[in-house]
């Protein structure tokens, strides 16, 4: 037992545990403050509000009588699924750098060129000239191509100019967002169709069609990615292929880390940038190829979300980064950034923001307690290090002296 | 160009005092990158103050309201209350990256990006059940003009003209415009040529040296954290007061980002901040308020019609206006990497072990 203690594994894994229990209990013990304060709520409010968001998964709503009631919900387990997708995805962007030594906070931005990238390529090739599953592809590459560039232009300033990695996503993210707005501005790619909604851009089901002339977009004409029969097994969800995909990319992100020269070589260089170059590791490569594998997963997260064909994009992404990017600095911190463990952490982020969802519908609460929890998951991630120790210094006996982690320390010293 | 002036400092204002605050902190030797997240706090505590004040009517001050002409004074002297409240708020908030960069040792940019995860989510959770909307008003009907200082109120005539300066200085101005200025002066003074501002910028430097010395580095690495905290959420408070329309809304539009890069951009000296500062203000003031902007006085907006133009239109928008702080910053930093001196032993946890 103190042998299976003393892995460095099982440690994160207790660290991580211990993450999510204090930032539920945290949300906990907000809404039973709010409720306690609030004589609309009171404290059957607060105790149903506590209940969603520790089991909101499996919530069905109301019964008749006007309790909770909780049981199997397809819908809301299939959203899960759909919805983990792009959180995976960031979650390996972020955790794939982290291992190579870079902090990308960029991941929004990244998450922000795939989108407009995918949009265009999916939504601007005329329907009917290309099979539908090659404009998918298309679309997807784009996606992942735009990512992949934007995470390099911090890898370069990095690698050659020394400029930090944290403060160059910051900007990039920010160029990103107005970027994006502007190219969504001057496209013609904004719903003009369904005249009751303004500031959207259309779903991929939409197709470019030339209507007597001129061309228009007409739905069901699009692409959309297949749903592979998960829509049967949790029918009224948004669930499709996409999770598998995110799946094989973790599993992809796991063999190149640990069982590759390649993945050796970008992990060294983060270790050690000095050692590395040292060791005949070209440093610089090995740095701006990190940022643009981690852009490349921010952008194919971005590219399965919006290809799913029910999701719709708020152009005017300026006013606010989307919030996925900083969820994955969450899934990867709550992973020990291990690639796989990103899956799971990752589905987690996603049920507990359905829940969040739950308690808005269902309660007096709102959905922005699930960020809370979040936030405060990630904040004790910041010291997850110092977690894992004390978990170890319990069992002073057995472990005197905690194996130093050899990791290294990224985003340390803004612009060094 | 008074109304482009003046405009432009109530953008930059801000910018400049977040800036410093980032400096406070990062001189002594802790990043803040929570700076945004500060602001959003301070932002919703200074409109949640008002508010409440305004509902209870503390210090009669509808009553005083109603008479504005003569009592501008007590309503100014109310503002500085509540900027002194946001300073407070946020030094408090600044507390959370405290505790977890000193005492716990935590890796300091990932703390800071939980903070501005967790001051939006806050911020956002109690508004909605406050206001039952996404924003918090700070004022109900037309009193969103309380703090504004016109030339009325300081014994003009509405007609008479006070001249350039004073239109563009004394007219349609907010006195945390001045309060932030002069802030900013003194804070810089203090940083520079007091004992404590130099003990605070060594432990930034070489926190072993400063040990070595007798000088406790936790307690300045805490002082500069807190202080950095004050700015930040009084900076928050003035940006929703002069820019924003007085909501709070979980937001500051990358604010406290932009400040993070004005301050590199000045490369942690407080004069060049006050000029990046500005260059940033001017930027902000254009992508705001193109369509209303007459910079030549001629009635024309130009940058309107630039932006309604078949071929340059696409080019010369408000998303160019925007978009073109953050690229100057990144080249900025590109070329000045060489040069660019960030405090040394910033972002490290200070280990009395290691001399």
């Amino acid at each position: 037992m103190s042998e299976f203690l003393k892995k460095n594994g099982t440690r994160s894994v207790l660290a991580t545990i211990i993450s999510i229990l204090v930032g539920l209990i945290a949300g906990s013990i907000l809404i039973l403050i709010v409720g306690l304060s609030s004589s609309e709520i009171g404290l059957s409010g607060a105790w149903e509000g506590i209940r969603l968001i520790l089991a909101g998964t499996f919530s069905t709503g109301r019964s008749a009588s006007g309790a909770l009631s909780f049981g199997f919900n397809p819908q809301i387990i299939g959203n899960m699924l759909f919805r983990a997708v792009p959180l995976i995805l960031c979650g390996l962007s972020v955790a794939l750098a982290y291992k190579t030594g870079l902090f990308n906070i960029g991941a929004s931005g990244q998450y922000l060129a795939g989108t407009c990238a995918t949009l265009y390529v999916a939504l601007s090739i005329p329907a009917g000239i290309l099979p539908q599953f090659v404009v998918w592809i298309l679309a997807f590459l784009a996606g992942v191509l735009a990512g992949a560039l934007w995470g390099a232009i911090p890898g370069l300033l990095k690698a050659y100019l020394n400029i930090n990695e944290v403060l160059a996503c910051i900007m990039t993210n920010w160029i990103a967002a107005n970027l994006v707005t502007w190219m969504f501005d001057i496209s013609n790619l904004k719903n003009m169709v369904e005249g009751t909604k303004t500031g959207y851009i259309y779903k991929t089901t939409y197709g470019l069609v030339n209507l007597d002339g001129a061309w228009t977009y007409k739905d069901g004409l699009g692409v959309a990615t297949p749903k592979l029969g998960l829509n049967k097994i949790f029918p009224g969800s948004q669930a499709n292929a996409g999770i598998l995909i995110a799946i094989v990319i973790a599993v992809a992100v796991y063999i190149i880390l640990t069982k590759t020269t390649f993945g050796y070589e970008l992990k060294a260089c983060g270790a050690n940038r000095h050692a590395a170059r040292y060791a005949g590791i070209k440093d610089k490569r090995s740095i701006v190829l990190s940022m643009a594998i981690a852009g490349a997963l921010a952008g194919s997260a971005a590219a399965l979300y919006y290809l799913s064909g029910n999701t719709e994009l708020y152009w005017s992404v300026y006013q606010k980064l989307p919030a996925e990017g900083f969820n994955g600095i969450a899934v990867a911190m709550l992973a020990s950034c291990n690639p796989i463990a990103c899956i799971f952490t990752g589905l987690f982020m996603s049920a507990i923001d359905l829940h969040g969802l739950q308690l808005a519908n269902l309660t007096a609460y709102n959905e922005y307690i699930t960020d809370v929890i979040i936030a405060v998951i990630v904040y004790l991630s910041a010291f997850s290090l110092l977690i894992k120790t004390w978990l170890s210094g319990r069992k002073k006996t057995a472990a005197p002296k905690p194996a130093k982690e050899n990791k290294a320390n990224p985003g340390k010293g803004v612009a060094e | 160009m008074s109304f482009l002036i003046s405009k432009t400092l109530i953008y930059a204002v801000p910018l400049m005092i977040v800036a410093l605050a980032g400096v406070f902190a990062e001189r002594s030797g802790v990043i803040n990158l929570a700076l945004e997240g500060i602001m959003i706090f301070g932002a919703f505590i200074g409109a949640l103050t008002i508010n409440l004040m305004q509902k209870a009517n503390t210090f009669q001050i509808i009553d005083v309201a109603k008479d504005m002409g003569a009592n501008w004074g007590k309503l100014q002297a109310f503002l500085l209350l509540v900027m002194l409240i946001t300073a407070v708020a946020g030094a408090v908030f600044s507390l959370l990256l405290a505790f977890a960069a000193i005492n716990l040792k935590a890796d300091q940019t990932i703390g800071g990006t939980a903070l501005n995860m967790l001051s939006p989510a806050l911020v956002c959770f109690f508004i909605r059940l406050i206001a039952q909307q996404s924003e918090l008003r700070m004022f109900k009907g037309d009193a969103a003009s309380w703090f504004m200082v016109k030339k009325t109120m300081l014994g003009f005539e509405k007609s008479q003209d006070i001249g350039f300066l004073g239109e563009t200085f004394l007219n349609k101005v907010y006195l945390t415009t001045y309060i932030c200025i002069i802030l900013f002066v003194l804070l810089s003074i203090f940083l520079y040529k007091t004992r404590f501002g130099l003990r605070l910028r060594a432990c930034g430097e070489n926190p072993q040296a400063a040990a070595s010395l007798g000088i406790n580095v936790f307690k300045m690495r805490y002082s500069g954290v807190i202080i950095s905290g004050a700015l930040a959420g009084m900076g928050g408070f003035v940006y929703t007061l002069t820019t924003a329309n007085c909501v709070a809304n979980g937001d500051v539009a990358g604010f406290g980002f932009l400040a993070l890069a004005v301050m590199i951009f000045g490369n942690w000296k407080p004069l060049s901040i006050a000029g990046a500062a500005l260059l940033f203000g001017f930027f902000k003031c254009i992508a705001a308020s193109y369509s209303t902007l007459d910079i030549n006085g001629d009635g024309i907006a130009l940058l309107l019609n630039l932006s309604k133009h078949p071929t340059w239109g696409k080019i010369l928008n408000p998303h160019l206006y925007r978009l073109i702080p953050y690229v100057i910053s990144l080249l900025v930093l590109a070329f000045t990497s060489k040069k660019s001196r960030a405090p040394k032993a910033e972002g490290i946890p200070y280990d009395k072990g290691m001399r």
